[in-house]
């Protein structure tokens, strides 16, 4: 426990001390806690319970039209806004700024949590791979629709507000990179939290084997909606910190990018291991360092070396680092091991 | 939002008629979906990227001066052994594995095919002109374009011969068998693992037919794969597996359904109107079925 504790310190101040130790990185820094706040949710219904869901996105690009919107719209008319394209007709004074971005953030993250609450039970009664196929094209359908609709900018995009200048301070890096770790932190402690509770072993019945929980007494779809809607209201919260950080929301290139982080948050949480606490971190760590060291020596080349690299984690790699580490040591898991039995098995192969 | 179409029935006539002809060719890809999707339980979502692959190798017939429609031909070959090579490659991988990783390795391939053919062939919505001309029907009041006209009756005779092809050859024999049950047919001597790479290259090479008669109808693009996967999809789970009159049915249906919601919603909600319809439809027989405590497997 002690350890623990310790481990979770030292986390938490390189956490902060990052943007100043790498001043360079912070935009990347920001992106790579949004991207493990991706893996984490996705884990929760993904990993935990057994839903493979390609439809996140849906609450992520939600959330970043949600949290854009509300920012514009408390104060100017949002068509106008959205009309001129990002030209500096209407300022955010920073009182403006800060507080449309609060407002937007609580919005982008309850909306999604409340519409995967709605959408749930009629989405959850679906298994397997027909889940999946109904959440990815959920993810498209909403990306196709929204790059129709005139007040959020349709095909020609949103421009969030731009970050104020206070007091001739250029603190944009720094301050939406504590915000993404704040949330990343929250998400964190929220999950582990959800963890450590009966709950977890529920979802995990789940993926183990639905109908034998149910005959159990487990009202499973219950859980189910419940965990989708945790999922939801931290996707919705990442897709509203990434949408004022990327600063241009376009429906299909940024927002409802399945394509894109659609497939990042199946692939990270895949990478580091599903259905682990810390195999989503270490999966959208080792991620984005490979994407972002290796992604310039594949100029133009990247979606060909995604689309490879796609293919040879989920062929090769389905169990991800943690199970990797898991066989290698199964005594720091907990786990006893028989040695004749390990044998045995040695010989059956 | 255009109402026309209750004011004008010609434009009904117009818009069933083109459903019905765009219908057959949903349903010759969604024949390939149906056939791997029950030989061997995989959704292969890069469905879409090899119609389109198909209909660029037809594109590129026309570039060098031969008439598209030969396309027709040439495409199902070269399909055939572009399907076995991702068949020997990825598909043998995740046969026997749970439906998912299939599904996001297919996933990974739709990704990659997207981006190669987006290098190889550039991103413009390209057009192989077959110079077949237009009828008009009903004093010109209906206009088909002879091309389309030439898919559908195309894509029928392909599809007959295949049905005759996996009645009465050795290896459609092979195959329905396999379908049955894989391990039944490999103790009776199937060499399986054949069969598996043969209904993926028939499966492509049916791709490359729609897709060379996509190019000829319609327009191609590196990035339309994905709606014909799921349009194939949503035929293959309408109609059931294996129930071909239904696959046909279902995908005249799907062709009409698009016109009219092309006409009436407008055509930018046309794909995101195929998505909704899929997850509606999912949605529907979820509910259905859990009356009988059921879900769909």
């Amino acid at each position: 426990m002690n350890k623990n504790i310790i481990l979770y310190a030292a986390i938490l101040i390189f956490g902060l001390a990052a943007p100043f130790i790498f001043p360079a990185f912070k935009v990347q820094l920001s992106i790579l806690c949004v991207l493990i706040i991706l893996a984490i949710t996705w884990n929760i219904q993904g990993g935990e319970m057994g839903y493979n869901s390609f439809g996140n996105i849906l609450f992520y690009g939600l959330g970043m039209y949600l949290c854009a919107s509300v920012q514009v719209g408390m104060f100017f008319p949002l068509a106008e806004w959205t009309e001129s394209g990002g030209e500096k007709t209407f300022v955010h004074t920073p009182a403006q700024f800060f507080q449309g971005m609060a407002a937007g953030l609580v919005v982008a993250s309850v909306v999604p949590c409340v519409v995967a609450g709605l959408i749930g039970y009629a989405i959850l009664g679906l298994r397997g791979h027909y889940f999946a196929i109904c959440t990815l094209g959920l993810g498209v359908a909403a990306g196709e629709i929204s790059g129709g609709i005139e007040i959020i900018g349709a095909g020609q995009g949103f421009t969030t507000p731009p970050f104020p200048n206070v007091g001739g301070l250029e603190a944009r890096g720094e301050f939406f990179y504590l915000l993404s770790f704040i949330a990343l932190v929250l998400t964190f402690i929220a999950v582990r939290s959800v963890y450590s509770t009966r709950f977890k072993l529920i979802l995990n019945a789940i993926r183990d084997n639905e109908d034998k929980a149910e005959a159990m007494g487990i009202q499973t779809m219950k859980y189910k909606i419940i965990g989708w809607m945790i999922s939801a209201f931290f996707c919705g919260l990442a897709g509203g910190i990434m949408g004022g950080l990327v600063g241009y929301i376009d429906s299909t290139d940024v927002a409802f990018d399945g394509r894109e982080m659609g497939v990042f948050m199946v692939l990270m949480a895949i990478l580091g291991g599903k259905g682990t606490l810390w195999g989503p971190v270490i999966g959208a760590t080792v991620f984005h360092i490979f994407k972002e060291g290796f992604w310039t020596f594949f100029l133009g080349w990247q979606y060909v070396a995604l689309g490879v690299l796609i293919v040879v984690i989920v062929i090769y790699f389905p169990e991800g680092i943690m199970g990797w580490l898991r066989e290698k040591y199964p005594n720091k898991f907990g786990e006893v091991v028989d040695e004749a039995d390990r044998k045995a098995q040695v010989e059956l192969k | 939002m255009d109402f026309m179409v209750f004011q004008y029935p010609m434009i009904t006539v117009q818009a069933c008629l083109d459903g019905i002809l765009l219908g057959v060719l949903f349903a010759l890809i969604a024949y390939g979906m149906a056939l791997q999707w029950g030989v061997m339980n995989i959704i292969n979502i890069a469905q879409g990227d090899l119609v389109i692959l198909g209909g660029y190798i037809a594109y590129f017939m026309y570039l060098y001066g031969i008439h598209p429609a030969w396309g027709v031909i040439v495409s199902p070959f070269i399909m055939y052994f572009v399907g076995v090579g991702i068949y020997k490659l990825v598909i043998n991988k995740v046969v026997d594995r749970d439906l998912f990783i299939s599904i996001l390795a297919t996933f990974g391939i739709s990704i990659l095919f997207m981006q190669l053919m987006n290098f190889a062939f550039g991103a413009d919505v390209v057009l192989a002109n077959s110079g077949y001309g237009t009828t008009f029907l009903f004093d010109s009041n209906v206009v088909l374009p002879n091309s389309k006209i030439f898919s559908a009756f195309v894509s029928i005779v392909f599809a007959i011969c295949l049905v005759i092809y996996m009645k009465k050859s050795k290896l459609g024999r092979a195959i329905r068998a396999t379908a049955q049950n894989a391990r039944a047919a490999k103790i009776l001597g199937v060499d399986t693992e054949k069969v598996y790479a043969a209904t993926f290259g028939i499966n492509a090479a049916l791709c490359g037919v729609a897709g060379a008669l996509i190019s000829i109808t319609f327009t191609i693009h590196p990035y339309m794969g994905l709606p014909y996967t799921i349009r194939s999809f949503m035929i293959v789970i309408v109609a059931g597996l294996g129930n071909l009159p239904g696959v046909a049915l279902s995908g005249m249906g799907l062709g009409v359904f698009e016109e009219f919601a092309d006409y009436i919603l407008g055509t930018e909600f046309r794909i995101g109107a195929v998505f909704l319809l899929l997850v509606l439809i999912l949605v529907y027989r979820r509910f259905k079925l859990s009356r009988k405590r059921e879900y769909l497997k």
